[in-house]
Protein backbone atom coordinates (compact mmCIF):
# COMPACT_ATOMS: atom_id res chain seq x y z
CA UNK A 1 0.00 0.00 0.00
CA UNK A 2 1.48 3.50 -0.83
CA UNK A 3 1.70 5.95 2.01
CA UNK A 4 0.83 8.85 0.31
CA UNK A 5 -1.52 8.25 -2.75
CA UNK A 6 -1.97 11.94 -4.70
CA UNK A 7 -4.00 11.88 -7.75
CA UNK A 8 -4.97 14.83 -10.08
CA UNK A 9 -4.70 17.47 -7.15
CA UNK A 10 -5.74 20.83 -8.11
CA UNK A 11 -5.65 24.09 -5.59
CA UNK A 12 -6.10 27.77 -6.63
CA UNK A 13 -5.63 31.10 -4.60
CA UNK A 14 -8.11 33.31 -6.84
CA UNK A 15 -7.02 33.40 -9.91
CA UNK A 16 -3.88 31.90 -9.71
CA UNK A 17 -3.47 28.18 -9.89
CA UNK A 18 -1.07 27.04 -7.37
CA UNK A 19 -1.32 23.15 -7.36
CA UNK A 20 -2.51 22.44 -11.04
CA UNK A 21 -3.24 18.68 -11.47
CA UNK A 22 -0.34 16.84 -9.19
CA UNK A 23 -0.41 13.36 -8.95
CA UNK A 24 2.62 11.05 -7.34
CA UNK A 25 2.76 7.91 -4.77
CA UNK A 26 4.95 7.54 -2.24
CA UNK A 27 6.11 3.99 -1.29
CA UNK A 28 5.53 2.82 2.34
CA UNK A 29 9.53 2.86 4.14
CA UNK A 30 10.73 5.03 1.23
CA UNK A 31 12.23 8.76 1.21
CA UNK A 32 10.02 11.04 -0.84
CA UNK A 33 11.48 14.10 -2.25
CA UNK A 34 9.25 16.75 -3.12
CA UNK A 35 11.74 19.75 -4.88
CA UNK A 36 10.68 23.13 -6.76
CA UNK A 37 12.02 26.72 -6.86
CA UNK A 38 10.12 28.90 -4.18
CA UNK A 39 6.47 29.50 -4.92
CA UNK A 40 6.34 26.18 -6.84
CA UNK A 41 3.62 24.68 -4.68
CA UNK A 42 5.68 22.74 -2.24
CA UNK A 43 4.22 24.14 0.91
CA UNK A 44 0.96 24.11 -0.30
CA UNK A 45 0.96 20.56 -1.52
CA UNK A 46 2.11 19.36 2.05
CA UNK A 47 -0.18 20.84 3.65
CA UNK A 48 -3.31 19.30 1.18
CA UNK A 49 -1.94 16.31 2.23
CA UNK A 50 -2.31 16.99 5.79
CA UNK A 51 -5.91 18.71 5.47
CA UNK A 52 -4.93 21.74 6.46
CA UNK A 53 -6.65 23.38 3.77
CA UNK A 54 -9.52 21.81 1.59
CA UNK A 55 -8.50 21.14 -2.49
CA UNK A 56 -10.80 22.43 -5.31
CA UNK A 57 -10.00 18.84 -6.99
CA UNK A 58 -8.22 15.69 -6.72
CA UNK A 59 -8.00 12.78 -4.39
CA UNK A 60 -5.42 12.57 -1.68
CA UNK A 61 -5.18 9.14 0.21
CA UNK A 62 -2.98 9.66 3.17
CA UNK A 63 -2.01 5.89 5.42
CA UNK A 64 -5.09 4.76 3.99
CA UNK A 65 -7.32 7.60 4.86
CA UNK A 66 -9.05 9.69 2.44
CA UNK A 67 -7.82 13.39 2.95
CA UNK A 68 -9.42 15.84 3.98
CA UNK A 69 -12.41 13.77 4.84
CA UNK A 70 -10.10 11.69 7.70
CA UNK A 71 -7.65 13.81 8.08
CA UNK A 72 -7.29 14.16 11.84
CA UNK A 73 -7.73 10.24 12.04
CA UNK A 74 -4.52 10.22 9.81
CA UNK A 75 -3.13 12.79 11.35
CA UNK A 76 -2.37 10.42 14.46
CA UNK A 77 0.07 8.28 12.93
CA UNK A 78 1.76 10.99 11.34
CA UNK A 79 4.64 13.48 12.52
CA UNK A 80 5.17 17.11 10.85
CA UNK A 81 8.46 18.96 11.17
CA UNK A 82 7.48 22.66 9.70
CA UNK A 83 9.34 24.77 8.18
CA UNK A 84 9.91 27.28 10.69
CA UNK A 85 10.41 26.03 14.32
CA UNK A 86 7.14 26.11 15.94
CA UNK A 87 8.37 25.82 19.51
CA UNK A 88 6.58 26.40 22.77
CA UNK A 89 9.10 29.22 24.22
CA UNK A 90 7.74 29.58 27.37
CA UNK A 91 8.79 25.55 28.03
CA UNK A 92 11.62 23.39 28.55
CA UNK A 93 12.42 20.72 25.84
CA UNK A 94 10.87 18.22 28.06
CA UNK A 95 7.44 20.39 28.71
CA UNK A 96 8.08 21.07 24.52
CA UNK A 97 7.50 17.20 24.18
CA UNK A 98 4.88 16.20 26.86
CA UNK A 99 2.40 19.05 26.04
CA UNK A 100 2.74 17.48 22.20
CA UNK A 101 2.47 14.07 23.34
CA UNK A 102 -1.14 15.24 24.77
CA UNK A 103 -2.32 16.45 21.54
CA UNK A 104 -2.30 13.11 19.95
CA UNK A 105 -4.36 11.76 23.05
CA UNK A 106 -1.07 9.80 25.22
CA UNK A 107 -1.18 9.26 28.26
CA UNK A 108 1.27 11.68 30.54
CA UNK A 109 3.25 8.43 31.83
CA UNK A 110 3.39 7.05 28.17
CA UNK A 111 5.00 10.18 27.00
CA UNK A 112 7.27 10.74 29.65
CA UNK A 113 8.79 7.26 29.39
CA UNK A 114 9.37 8.01 25.68
CA UNK A 115 10.63 11.38 26.65
CA UNK A 116 14.34 10.36 27.34
CA UNK A 117 14.89 8.35 24.52
CA UNK A 118 13.49 11.12 21.62
CA UNK A 119 16.17 13.67 23.33
CA UNK A 120 19.10 11.16 23.22
CA UNK A 121 18.07 10.56 19.86
CA UNK A 122 18.06 13.95 18.93
CA UNK A 123 21.34 14.53 20.14
CA UNK A 124 19.66 16.42 23.12
CA UNK A 125 20.07 14.10 26.19
CA UNK A 126 20.43 16.20 29.09
CA UNK A 127 18.37 19.25 27.89
CA UNK A 128 15.34 18.23 29.18
CA UNK A 129 14.84 21.17 30.79
CA UNK A 130 16.69 23.57 29.26
CA UNK A 131 14.46 26.50 27.64
CA UNK A 132 14.24 27.01 24.17
CA UNK A 133 16.20 30.24 24.25
CA UNK A 134 18.81 28.69 25.40
CA UNK A 135 19.25 26.37 22.41
CA UNK A 136 20.96 26.71 18.67
CA UNK A 137 18.94 26.48 15.95
CA UNK A 138 20.58 23.04 15.21
CA UNK A 139 19.32 21.84 18.62
CA UNK A 140 15.84 23.41 17.99
CA UNK A 141 15.52 21.60 14.95
CA UNK A 142 16.43 18.61 16.52
CA UNK A 143 13.55 19.11 19.12
CA UNK A 144 11.39 19.85 16.47
CA UNK A 145 11.59 16.30 15.32
CA UNK A 146 11.89 14.83 18.03
CA UNK A 147 8.13 16.24 19.12
CA UNK A 148 7.35 15.06 15.58
CA UNK A 149 8.27 11.71 16.47
CA UNK A 150 6.46 11.59 19.61
CA UNK A 151 3.35 9.56 18.60
CA UNK A 152 5.76 7.06 17.34
CA UNK A 153 4.27 8.01 14.02
CA UNK A 154 4.52 5.62 10.37
CA UNK A 155 4.88 9.22 8.21
CA UNK A 156 7.36 11.86 8.73
CA UNK A 157 6.69 15.21 6.75
CA UNK A 158 9.58 17.34 6.55
CA UNK A 159 9.25 21.44 5.42
CA UNK A 160 12.71 22.32 4.76
CA UNK A 161 14.53 20.12 7.75
CA UNK A 162 17.80 21.44 7.25
CA UNK A 163 17.31 25.26 6.05
CA UNK A 164 19.31 27.39 8.10
CA UNK A 165 21.96 24.94 9.87
CA UNK A 166 25.26 24.46 10.32
CA UNK A 167 26.85 21.67 8.21
CA UNK A 168 27.28 19.73 11.52
CA UNK A 169 23.84 20.26 12.15
CA UNK A 170 22.93 18.98 8.72
CA UNK A 171 24.75 16.08 8.59
CA UNK A 172 23.28 15.02 12.11
CA UNK A 173 19.43 16.23 10.66
CA UNK A 174 20.54 13.61 7.47
CA UNK A 175 21.86 10.84 9.80
CA UNK A 176 18.77 10.69 12.15
CA UNK A 177 16.16 11.12 8.69
CA UNK A 178 18.24 8.13 7.99
CA UNK A 179 18.37 5.80 10.58
CA UNK A 180 13.99 6.90 10.66
CA UNK A 181 14.36 5.31 7.43
CA UNK A 182 15.83 1.98 8.58
CA UNK A 183 13.31 1.49 11.54
CA UNK A 184 10.73 1.43 8.41
CA UNK A 185 9.45 4.91 8.41
CA UNK A 186 7.75 6.98 5.42
CA UNK A 187 10.13 10.11 5.21
CA UNK A 188 8.31 12.90 3.24
CA UNK A 189 10.51 15.58 2.49
CA UNK A 190 10.63 19.68 0.58
CA UNK A 191 13.93 20.70 0.15
CA UNK A 192 15.93 23.50 -1.71
CA UNK A 193 19.32 21.51 -1.12
CA UNK A 194 19.90 19.01 -3.89
CA UNK A 195 22.96 17.61 -2.29
CA UNK A 196 20.36 16.69 0.46
CA UNK A 197 17.34 15.02 -2.06
CA UNK A 198 20.24 13.54 -3.52
CA UNK A 199 21.85 11.85 -0.40
CA UNK A 200 17.91 11.12 1.27
CA UNK A 201 15.62 10.58 -1.65
CA UNK A 202 14.56 6.95 -2.71
CA UNK A 203 12.56 8.74 -4.98
CA UNK A 204 11.82 12.47 -5.60
CA UNK A 205 10.09 14.68 -8.16
CA UNK A 206 10.47 18.36 -9.22
CA UNK A 207 7.62 20.34 -9.34
CA UNK A 208 7.39 24.02 -10.93
CA UNK A 209 3.68 26.17 -11.30
CA UNK A 210 1.67 23.45 -9.77
CA UNK A 211 2.92 20.76 -11.98
CA UNK A 212 5.30 17.85 -11.90
CA UNK A 213 7.84 18.19 -14.37
CA UNK A 214 10.42 14.91 -13.68
CA UNK A 215 10.05 12.06 -11.39
CA UNK A 216 12.31 9.00 -10.93
CA UNK A 217 15.42 8.42 -8.57
CA UNK A 218 18.19 10.91 -8.31
CA UNK A 219 20.54 8.49 -10.02
CA UNK A 220 17.90 7.75 -12.46
CA UNK A 221 16.93 11.91 -13.24
CA UNK A 222 20.88 12.35 -13.32
CA UNK A 223 21.10 9.88 -16.13
CA UNK A 224 18.20 10.99 -17.97
CA UNK A 225 18.45 14.92 -18.27
CA UNK A 226 22.08 15.64 -17.85
CA UNK A 227 25.47 14.19 -19.51
CA UNK A 228 27.46 12.65 -17.16
CA UNK A 229 30.71 15.18 -16.90
CA UNK A 230 30.67 19.13 -16.05
CA UNK A 231 33.52 21.47 -16.23
CA UNK A 232 32.49 24.76 -14.45
CA UNK A 233 34.94 27.14 -16.06
CA UNK A 234 35.49 30.44 -14.39
CA UNK A 235 37.18 34.00 -15.40
CA UNK A 236 39.70 35.06 -13.61
CA UNK A 237 40.89 37.87 -15.93
CA UNK A 238 38.44 39.59 -17.62
CA UNK A 239 37.17 39.23 -21.04
CA UNK A 240 39.23 35.69 -21.52
CA UNK A 241 35.98 33.27 -20.90
CA UNK A 242 33.74 34.88 -23.95
CA UNK A 243 36.02 34.01 -26.42
CA UNK A 244 37.41 30.42 -25.01
CA UNK A 245 33.50 29.39 -25.11
CA UNK A 246 33.41 30.61 -28.70
CA UNK A 247 36.03 28.72 -29.78
CA UNK A 248 35.49 25.46 -27.49
CA UNK A 249 31.81 25.27 -27.34
CA UNK A 250 31.66 22.06 -29.73
CA UNK A 251 33.89 20.07 -27.42
CA UNK A 252 31.12 19.46 -25.26
CA UNK A 253 27.30 18.55 -25.88
CA UNK A 254 25.73 21.68 -24.05
CA UNK A 255 27.40 25.12 -22.76
CA UNK A 256 25.75 27.30 -20.49
CA UNK A 257 27.11 30.92 -18.93
CA UNK A 258 25.77 32.18 -16.02
CA UNK A 259 28.04 35.42 -15.12
CA UNK A 260 31.42 35.19 -15.12
CA UNK A 261 31.03 30.93 -15.29
CA UNK A 262 30.36 28.36 -17.81
CA UNK A 263 29.26 25.54 -17.63
CA UNK A 264 29.99 22.67 -20.02
CA UNK A 265 28.14 19.96 -19.98
CA UNK A 266 29.69 16.64 -21.74
CA UNK A 267 29.92 12.68 -22.04
CA UNK A 268 34.22 13.05 -22.49
CA UNK A 269 35.46 16.02 -21.34
CA UNK A 270 39.23 14.97 -22.19
CA UNK A 271 39.57 17.13 -25.16
CA UNK A 272 37.87 19.73 -23.27
CA UNK A 273 40.49 19.36 -20.30
CA UNK A 274 43.17 19.58 -22.87
CA UNK A 275 41.91 22.57 -24.44
CA UNK A 276 41.98 24.47 -20.64
CA UNK A 277 45.52 23.34 -20.00
CA UNK A 278 46.70 25.71 -22.67
CA UNK A 279 44.23 28.84 -21.96
CA UNK A 280 45.52 31.31 -20.25
CA UNK A 281 43.23 33.14 -17.52
CA UNK A 282 40.61 30.65 -16.41
CA UNK A 283 40.12 28.55 -13.60
CA UNK A 284 37.70 25.59 -13.66
CA UNK A 285 36.55 22.68 -11.71
CA UNK A 286 35.66 19.13 -13.29
CA UNK A 287 32.97 17.38 -11.49
CA UNK A 288 30.51 15.08 -11.61
CA UNK A 289 26.80 15.63 -12.86
CA UNK A 290 24.53 16.20 -10.33
CA UNK A 291 21.06 17.13 -9.09
CA UNK A 292 22.09 20.13 -9.18
CA UNK A 293 22.65 20.34 -12.51
CA UNK A 294 19.11 18.66 -13.17
CA UNK A 295 17.01 20.91 -11.46
CA UNK A 296 18.64 23.68 -13.22
CA UNK A 297 18.45 22.58 -16.36
CA UNK A 298 14.55 21.98 -15.82
CA UNK A 299 13.81 25.04 -13.93
CA UNK A 300 16.19 27.51 -15.53
CA UNK A 301 18.60 29.69 -13.67
CA UNK A 302 16.65 33.25 -13.41
CA UNK A 303 16.21 33.55 -9.73
CA UNK A 304 12.10 32.99 -8.36
CA UNK A 305 10.92 34.87 -5.49
CA UNK B 1 -12.45 28.22 -6.00
CA UNK B 2 -13.36 28.28 -2.52
CA UNK B 3 -13.48 24.62 -1.15
CA UNK B 4 -14.15 24.25 2.43
CA UNK B 5 -12.34 21.56 4.85
CA UNK B 6 -15.16 19.16 6.29
CA UNK B 7 -16.80 20.04 9.91
CA UNK B 8 -13.98 17.36 11.70
CA UNK B 9 -14.94 14.36 13.95
CA UNK B 10 -16.78 15.64 16.83
CA UNK B 11 -14.73 15.23 20.04
CA UNK B 12 -15.94 16.78 23.58
CA UNK B 13 -12.46 16.80 24.98
CA UNK B 14 -10.32 18.08 22.22
CA UNK B 15 -10.32 21.15 23.34
CA UNK B 16 -8.47 19.72 26.81
CA UNK B 17 -4.94 19.03 25.93
CA UNK B 18 -4.67 22.50 24.27
CA UNK B 19 -6.31 24.16 27.59
CA UNK B 20 -3.99 22.11 29.66
CA UNK B 21 -0.89 23.79 27.50
CA UNK B 22 -2.14 27.42 28.62
CA UNK B 23 -2.37 26.47 32.02
CA UNK B 24 1.03 24.73 31.95
CA UNK B 25 2.91 28.27 31.31
CA UNK B 26 0.61 30.39 33.46
CA UNK B 27 1.19 27.78 36.37
CA UNK B 28 5.20 29.29 35.68
CA UNK B 29 3.72 32.57 35.88
CA UNK B 30 0.90 32.54 38.28
CA UNK B 31 2.32 34.91 41.13
CA UNK B 32 2.30 38.07 39.07
CA UNK B 33 -0.22 37.03 37.26
CA UNK B 34 -2.56 37.00 39.82
CA UNK B 35 -0.68 40.01 41.44
CA UNK B 36 -1.13 42.29 38.32
CA UNK B 37 -5.03 40.93 37.82
CA UNK B 38 -5.59 42.15 41.19
CA UNK B 39 -3.81 45.61 42.19
CA UNK B 40 -5.28 47.44 39.29
CA UNK B 41 -9.18 47.46 39.81
CA UNK B 42 -8.80 46.57 43.65
CA UNK B 43 -6.67 50.48 43.52
CA UNK B 44 -9.36 51.86 41.44
CA UNK B 45 -12.14 50.13 43.46
CA UNK B 46 -10.40 51.68 47.07
CA UNK B 47 -9.79 54.64 45.14
CA UNK B 48 -13.03 55.66 43.72
CA UNK B 49 -15.28 53.56 45.99
CA UNK B 50 -13.93 55.34 48.89
CA UNK B 51 -12.94 58.57 47.72
CA UNK B 52 -16.12 59.22 45.65
CA UNK B 53 -18.33 57.04 47.75
CA UNK B 54 -17.50 59.81 50.83
CA UNK B 55 -19.13 62.27 48.68
CA UNK B 56 -22.19 60.38 47.98
CA UNK B 57 -25.28 58.65 50.07
CA UNK B 58 -26.16 54.91 49.49
CA UNK B 59 -26.43 53.57 45.38
CA UNK B 60 -29.41 51.55 45.03
CA UNK B 61 -29.83 50.93 49.12
CA UNK B 62 -25.94 50.20 49.45
CA UNK B 63 -22.76 52.22 50.55
CA UNK B 64 -21.12 53.43 47.09
CA UNK B 65 -17.89 50.84 47.50
CA UNK B 66 -19.89 47.63 47.78
CA UNK B 67 -22.07 48.88 44.62
CA UNK B 68 -18.81 49.51 42.96
CA UNK B 69 -17.13 46.13 44.51
CA UNK B 70 -19.86 43.88 42.54
CA UNK B 71 -19.31 46.21 39.15
CA UNK B 72 -15.50 45.56 39.70
CA UNK B 73 -15.71 41.88 40.09
CA UNK B 74 -17.87 41.49 36.45
CA UNK B 75 -15.51 44.94 34.99
CA UNK B 76 -12.12 42.66 35.85
CA UNK B 77 -13.98 39.45 34.55
CA UNK B 78 -14.63 40.81 31.69
CA UNK B 79 -11.04 42.21 31.26
CA UNK B 80 -9.09 39.04 31.95
CA UNK B 81 -11.03 37.38 29.48
CA UNK B 82 -10.86 40.51 26.65
CA UNK B 83 -7.02 40.29 27.21
CA UNK B 84 -6.26 36.26 27.28
CA UNK B 85 -8.85 35.95 24.00
CA UNK B 86 -7.27 39.02 22.20
CA UNK B 87 -3.37 39.80 22.96
CA UNK B 88 -2.27 36.03 24.31
CA UNK B 89 -4.40 34.25 21.67
CA UNK B 90 -3.34 36.45 19.17
CA UNK B 91 0.21 35.37 20.30
CA UNK B 92 -0.47 31.83 20.34
CA UNK B 93 -2.17 31.81 17.01
CA UNK B 94 0.43 34.43 14.84
CA UNK B 95 3.27 35.06 16.82
CA UNK B 96 4.21 32.02 18.21
CA UNK B 97 2.73 30.26 15.22
CA UNK B 98 1.42 27.68 18.42
CA UNK B 99 -1.98 27.15 17.17
CA UNK B 100 -0.11 25.83 13.92
CA UNK B 101 2.10 23.09 15.45
CA UNK B 102 -1.25 21.84 17.42
CA UNK B 103 -3.05 21.83 14.07
CA UNK B 104 -0.48 19.06 12.70
CA UNK B 105 -1.80 16.37 15.38
CA UNK B 106 -5.36 15.03 15.44
CA UNK B 107 -6.74 18.08 16.87
CA UNK B 108 -9.05 20.42 14.65
CA UNK B 109 -9.45 24.17 14.86
CA UNK B 110 -12.58 23.77 16.69
CA UNK B 111 -10.27 21.93 19.36
CA UNK B 112 -7.84 24.72 19.52
CA UNK B 113 -10.52 27.94 19.06
CA UNK B 114 -12.14 25.44 22.25
CA UNK B 115 -9.33 25.51 24.07
CA UNK B 116 -8.66 29.06 24.09
CA UNK B 117 -12.52 29.85 25.02
CA UNK B 118 -11.94 27.61 27.77
CA UNK B 119 -8.90 29.04 28.99
CA UNK B 120 -9.98 32.50 28.50
CA UNK B 121 -12.70 31.82 30.91
CA UNK B 122 -10.45 30.27 33.26
CA UNK B 123 -8.11 33.16 33.60
CA UNK B 124 -11.25 35.75 33.78
CA UNK B 125 -12.48 32.87 36.96
CA UNK B 126 -9.26 33.22 38.95
CA UNK B 127 -9.53 37.08 38.61
CA UNK B 128 -12.75 37.40 39.55
CA UNK B 129 -12.46 34.74 42.44
CA UNK B 130 -9.32 36.83 43.38
CA UNK B 131 -11.34 40.11 43.48
CA UNK B 132 -14.19 38.13 45.21
CA UNK B 133 -11.89 37.22 48.46
CA UNK B 134 -10.70 40.47 49.01
CA UNK B 135 -13.68 42.07 48.88
CA UNK B 136 -15.16 39.36 51.29
CA UNK B 137 -12.38 39.90 53.34
CA UNK B 138 -13.02 43.63 53.66
CA UNK B 139 -16.96 43.03 54.59
CA UNK B 140 -18.33 44.16 50.85
CA UNK B 141 -20.03 41.27 50.61
CA UNK B 142 -23.42 39.96 52.25
CA UNK B 143 -24.17 36.22 53.22
CA UNK B 144 -23.30 32.43 51.19
CA UNK B 145 -25.72 33.33 48.49
CA UNK B 146 -22.26 35.36 47.19
CA UNK B 147 -20.79 32.04 46.26
CA UNK B 148 -23.14 31.56 43.19
CA UNK B 149 -21.19 34.70 41.59
CA UNK B 150 -18.43 32.06 40.36
CA UNK B 151 -20.77 30.43 37.64
CA UNK B 152 -22.25 33.87 37.21
CA UNK B 153 -18.32 35.26 36.81
CA UNK B 154 -17.66 31.87 34.40
CA UNK B 155 -20.47 32.46 32.25
CA UNK B 156 -19.71 36.15 31.86
CA UNK B 157 -16.24 35.69 31.12
CA UNK B 158 -17.09 32.64 28.85
CA UNK B 159 -19.15 35.44 26.63
CA UNK B 160 -16.38 38.09 26.09
CA UNK B 161 -13.95 35.12 25.53
CA UNK B 162 -15.99 34.29 22.45
CA UNK B 163 -16.40 37.58 21.87
CA UNK B 164 -12.66 38.78 21.58
CA UNK B 165 -11.74 35.56 19.73
CA UNK B 166 -14.09 37.16 16.97
CA UNK B 167 -12.01 40.14 16.82
CA UNK B 168 -8.92 37.85 17.71
CA UNK B 169 -9.64 36.42 14.19
CA UNK B 170 -9.53 39.21 12.18
CA UNK B 171 -6.96 41.03 13.56
CA UNK B 172 -3.75 41.75 11.30
CA UNK B 173 -1.72 43.10 14.80
CA UNK B 174 -1.77 43.54 18.07
CA UNK B 175 -2.34 47.48 17.14
CA UNK B 176 -5.67 46.34 16.25
CA UNK B 177 -7.49 45.48 19.69
CA UNK B 178 -7.06 48.94 21.25
CA UNK B 179 -10.04 49.63 19.27
CA UNK B 180 -11.98 46.65 20.21
CA UNK B 181 -11.32 48.57 23.94
CA UNK B 182 -12.40 52.17 22.91
CA UNK B 183 -15.26 51.08 20.92
CA UNK B 184 -16.63 48.36 22.72
CA UNK B 185 -15.24 47.23 26.51
CA UNK B 186 -14.64 51.10 27.57
CA UNK B 187 -18.14 52.15 26.07
CA UNK B 188 -19.77 49.20 27.52
CA UNK B 189 -18.01 49.64 30.97
CA UNK B 190 -19.76 52.69 31.43
CA UNK B 191 -23.55 51.91 30.03
CA UNK B 192 -23.55 48.58 32.20
CA UNK B 193 -23.83 50.13 35.55
CA UNK B 194 -20.20 49.05 36.15
CA UNK B 195 -19.82 52.49 38.03
CA UNK B 196 -23.50 53.63 38.91
CA UNK B 197 -26.58 53.11 38.08
CA UNK B 198 -28.07 52.72 34.85
CA UNK B 199 -31.26 54.65 35.68
CA UNK B 200 -28.60 57.91 35.56
CA UNK B 201 -28.33 57.27 32.14
CA UNK B 202 -30.81 58.62 29.03
CA UNK B 203 -33.66 55.94 28.99
CA UNK B 204 -32.38 54.87 25.15
CA UNK B 205 -28.53 54.34 26.01
CA UNK B 206 -29.61 52.23 29.40
CA UNK B 207 -31.63 50.45 27.06
CA UNK B 208 -29.17 49.48 24.89
CA UNK B 209 -26.51 49.18 27.77
CA UNK B 210 -29.29 46.61 29.45
CA UNK B 211 -28.83 44.49 26.32
CA UNK B 212 -25.10 44.20 26.69
CA UNK B 213 -23.37 40.88 28.23
CA UNK B 214 -21.90 42.94 30.86
CA UNK B 215 -24.74 44.06 31.63
CA UNK B 216 -25.98 40.87 32.30
CA UNK B 217 -23.27 39.77 33.90
CA UNK B 218 -23.32 42.98 36.44
CA UNK B 219 -27.52 41.88 36.77
CA UNK B 220 -26.15 38.15 38.46
CA UNK B 221 -23.47 38.99 40.25
CA UNK B 222 -24.50 42.44 42.17
CA UNK B 223 -28.07 40.80 43.92
CA UNK B 224 -25.76 37.73 44.73
CA UNK B 225 -23.16 39.58 46.28
CA UNK B 226 -25.62 41.52 48.57
CA UNK B 227 -27.06 38.35 49.69
CA UNK B 228 -30.07 38.56 46.97
CA UNK B 229 -31.31 36.39 44.15
CA UNK B 230 -31.16 37.74 41.22
CA UNK B 231 -34.38 38.88 39.11
CA UNK B 232 -35.18 37.41 35.83
CA UNK B 233 -31.51 35.40 36.27
CA UNK B 234 -32.64 32.65 33.55
CA UNK B 235 -32.74 35.15 31.40
CA UNK B 236 -29.40 36.65 32.00
CA UNK B 237 -28.04 33.25 32.10
CA UNK B 238 -30.04 32.36 28.81
CA UNK B 239 -28.34 36.01 27.35
CA UNK B 240 -24.58 35.08 28.33
CA UNK B 241 -24.87 31.61 27.01
CA UNK B 242 -26.31 32.56 23.86
CA UNK B 243 -23.97 35.29 22.95
CA UNK B 244 -21.20 32.78 23.78
CA UNK B 245 -22.28 30.42 21.22
CA UNK B 246 -23.13 32.79 19.01
CA UNK B 247 -19.94 34.75 19.28
CA UNK B 248 -18.14 31.17 19.36
CA UNK B 249 -19.56 29.84 16.02
CA UNK B 250 -18.63 32.96 14.14
CA UNK B 251 -14.79 33.50 15.76
CA UNK B 252 -14.34 29.42 14.47
CA UNK B 253 -15.56 30.29 10.93
CA UNK B 254 -13.73 33.20 10.60
CA UNK B 255 -10.51 31.64 12.22
CA UNK B 256 -11.02 28.71 9.54
CA UNK B 257 -11.21 30.95 6.93
CA UNK B 258 -7.99 32.79 8.13
CA UNK B 259 -6.01 29.95 8.81
CA UNK B 260 -6.80 26.73 6.71
CA UNK B 261 -7.39 28.35 3.24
Amino acid sequence: MAALDVRNLRKAYGDQEVVAGLSFAVDSGTCFGLLGPNGAGKTTTLRLCLGLTAPAGGDITLNGHAIPAAAQLARARVGVVPQFDNLDPDFTCAENLLVFGRYFGMADSDIRRHIPQLLDFAGLAGKADARIATLSGGMKRRLTLARALINDPDIVFLDEPTTGLDPQARHLIWDRLKQLKSAGKTLILTTHFMDEAERLCDTLIVIDHGRKIAEGSPRALIAEYIEPQVVEVFDEARGQLTPFVERHRLLCERVETSGETAFFYCRDPRPLLAALAEAEGLRYVHRASNLEDVFIKLTGRELRD
Amino acid sequence: MHATLPAHRPSLTGFLPVWQRNFLVWRKLALPSILGNLADPLIYMLGLGYGLGAMLPSVDGQPYVAFLAAGTVCASTMNAATFEALYSAFSRMHVQKTWDAILNTPLGLADVVAGELFWAATKSLFSGAAILVVITAMGLTNGPLMLWALPAIVLTGLAFAALGLIWNALAPSYDFFMYYFTLFITPMTLISGVFFPTDQLPGWLAAIGGWLPLAQGVALVRPLLAGQVPADALMHIMALLATTGVAFAIALHLTRRRLLK
